[in-house]
């Protein structure tokens, strides 16, 4: 397949899939808490293209996209989801704490900013062990203010490791615009103060973004250290699902919908003469049935035992 | 009186504190308007006393622990919010090592009327990082206060002492208790902070709990009443310092104790409240001491192994049988 109309279609799957999610969650489907990546898929689809199965890969509360795009079996995602026996952590862990570490997905994370020190060492494992391996570690803008970012990079930069540090700016800690947390222009600005390049990139460009993240795969492959992006996007829904986002400024939501990173590539698609109405309704159709299987599979799988509410807590 | 949710009734405090004290502030993550906290407890507060007294913070909880422990001991009465007591993890340098030292350190030069406000307990579906019950690590440490209310009363009356306080106090609320209503005094009523409240009279054994285990115990208590036992209920408000001699004269009366709290029981409150009545009321004991506590795993997201892990009335109602003899066999 064409490369931008493989982008195309991963981008249109986890668009598809959150769109299903927060279906399901509406209907009281779903238990716990629900965090939307819609608006952010040309982040998580462009970095992914990059990484190989064998890459590391933490993620956040908001990591339904990283998940997809680096390979997680939908089924065992979508179990996990309905806190199923055959979901990827049995049950024990939901949207928020998914993992699956067949493909390299070292988890998503309910402490903002945790997954930076870890991916540090995954990095610094793969060093030790010549294994070749690069991590990277998904967070947010609001991330960028914990002292676990700070720690974290910092440690990378000082033994060179292999590691991707990817903030998505995508504009909100919550309800609190990323102007009010911080006073840099740019979040890329800060590895000025680590000592590693830093990149801004426009996060709703799948093109754009898969380049920066090989450039600095390459450096993290070759031994040179860690890369600070920053992937300028925006959350186009409420920080979860419920939330009436009083706060947002509807003038700037409106702007970056037009920037919708899926539209966008689907309009040079269809000018390139790559897309046209039958394939799209083809690859939605597609996805859907994807989808439809895998929550089919997870509504019909098991709950879990309560005898194992106590294994796993140790070996 | 009024009838107010436990939400309301820790703004009114917060709101009255502020207007008869202009050192007091608060600040934490996306507490102003329009949003007004993760659980809604400051809504209304910035657009009534303006973002210099009710300030958002970056996602910094050591540095929302220190600036406030800062401000607290150059003349300010701050209150800090921590969205969650999972997340005060990355504060305990600022609460453990310094706040609750800087005052004995200094041989006294200092005052810290300083409150970390902030909320914990399992119950839907949060799972391991958004849920625990760490309490004992603070009542632990001295140099800190600790206070659990259960009610919306003791919401307000503690929040208001906890405020005017001239030491720091980590409060700890209950995310399953903001919507529970109660009635709240109408006059500016300020608790005792480390005074237990006796809220029900019983002859056969003593359920001493708080927090949102103030409301299984009741339940409990409902329970064991139709089996011909009658339970005596404390609850502790304060777990630090401990009122210690409410528990003791409860058990003089009762001569059985039931300890019950949602942390694990391993390390909880429970074993120091046992210990104490142990070598402080021995002679008045007829049977063992039962803890009562949630399991030793970190939270499930599925909510069956939640229910699984978590303690609940049935575990009091257990516990209380197997200290009374002639407790009937009842299934639940
Ligand atoms: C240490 C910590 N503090 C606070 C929270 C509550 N919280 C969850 S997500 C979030 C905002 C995160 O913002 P950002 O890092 O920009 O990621 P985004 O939600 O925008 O993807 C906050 C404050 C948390 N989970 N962990």
């Amino acid at each position: 397949m064409n490369e931008q109309i493989c982008f195309y279609r991963q981008m249109l799957r986890i668009r598809q899939f959150e769109q299903k999610a927060i279906s399901l969650f509406e209907k009281g489907e779903l238990p716990g808490f629900l965090h939307s990546c819609i608006g952010q898929e040309a982040v998580a689809v462009g970095v992914c293209s990059a990484l190989e199965k064998k890459d590391y890969l933490f993620t956040t509360h908001r990591g339904h996209g990283h998940v997809l795009a680096k390979g997680m079996d939908m089924k065992r995602m979508v179990s996990e989801l309905y806190a199923k026996s055959t979901g990827s952590n049995r049950g024990k862990g939901g949207s928020m704490h998914i993992m699956d570490v067949s493909v390299g997905v070292l988890g998503a994370n309910g402490v903002v900013g945790a997954g930076i020190p870890m991916a540090s060492g995954t990095a610094l494992s793969s060093k030790m062990k010549k294994d070749g391996r690069v991590t990277v570690a998904f967070f947010g803008d609001g991330a960028s203010n914990t002292g676990a970012f700070h720690e974290g990079i910092n440690l990378a930069a000082v033994w060179g490791l292999p590691t991707i540090f990817l903030c998505e700016n995508n504009k909100f800690s919550e309800s609190t615009s990323v102007k009010n947390h911080q006073r840099v222009e740019r979040i890329s600005e800060r590895a000025k103060a680590f000592g590693i390049p830093g990149i801004h990139v426009d996060g709703m460009d799948v093109e754009a973004v898969a380049k920066a993240a090989a450039n600095s795969v390459v450096r993290a492959r070759n031994g040179e250290g860690p890369t600070l992006i920053e992937a300028d996007t925006y959350r186009f829904l409420g920080h979860y699902l419920g939330d009436q986002v009083e706060y947002r400024n509807e003038d700037e939501h409106a702007e970056w919908v037009l920037k919708d990173p899926i539209v966008q590539i689907e309009k040079h698609l269809e000018q390139a003469g790559l897309l046209n109405e039958e394939l799209k309704k083809n690859l939605i159709q597609e996805i859907d049935a994807e989808i439809d299987n895998a929550v089919d599979y997870a509504v019909n799988s098991a709950d879990p035992h309560p005898n194992e509410a106590m294994d796993h807590i140790f070996v | 009186m009024r009838t107010i949710r436990y939400r309301d009734a820790l703004r009114e405090a917060i709101r009255e504190e502020m207007t008869r004290d202009t050192s007091v502030f608060i600040m934490g993550e996306d507490i102003e308007d329009p949003f007004g906290g993760s659980y809604k407890v400051t809504k209304g507060l910035s657009t009534e006393f303006g973002k210099e007294r009710v300030r958002n913070t970056p996602i910094s909880e050591l540095a929302i622990a220190g600036a406030a422990l800062g401000a607290a001991i150059t003349g300010m009465r701050p209150i800090a919010e921590i969205m969650y007591l999972d997340f005060t993890t990355l504060s305990i340098d600022q609460i453990v090592n310094q706040a609750a030292k800087i005052r004995y350190m200094s041989g006294g030069q200092v005052q810290v009327p300083l409150v970390i406000r902030t909320q914990e307990g399992s119950g839907n579906s949060s799972g391991a990082q958004h849920g625990q019950c760490l309490e004992a690590w603070y009542a632990h440490i001295p140099g800190l206060k600790v206070v659990m209310p259960a009610t919306p009363a003791d919401a307000k009356g503690l929040l208001k002492a906890s405020i005017r306080e001239d030491n720091p106090v980590v409060f700890i609320e209950n995310k399953m208790l903001y919507n529970i209503k109660g009635e709240v005094s109408d006059k500016d009523e300020v608790l005792g902070i480390g005074k237990a409240n006796i809220i029900r009279e019983g002859q056969d054994v003593t359920i001493v709990s708080y927090s949102r285990m103030v409301h299984e115990s009741i339940k409990a208590a409902d329970s064991l009443l139709e089996e011909g036992i009658s339970a005596e209920i404390i609850d502790l408000r304060t777990i630090a310092p401990l009122d210690i001699d409410t528990i003791l004269r409860s058990v003089a009366k009762t001569h059985r104790l039931v300890i019950a709290h949602e942390a694990v029981v391993n390390g909880g409150i429970g074993g120091e409240v046992a210990a104490r009545v142990i070598k402080e009321g021995f002679d008045e004991l007829d049977a063992p001491i039962e803890r009562v506590g949630s399991k030793a795993s970190p939270l499930p997201f599925s909510p069956l192994l939640e229910k699984e892990i978590v303690c609940d009335f049935n575990d009091i109602v257990t516990a209380v049988q197997s200290i009374i003899p002639n407790a009937k066999e009842v299934t639940i």
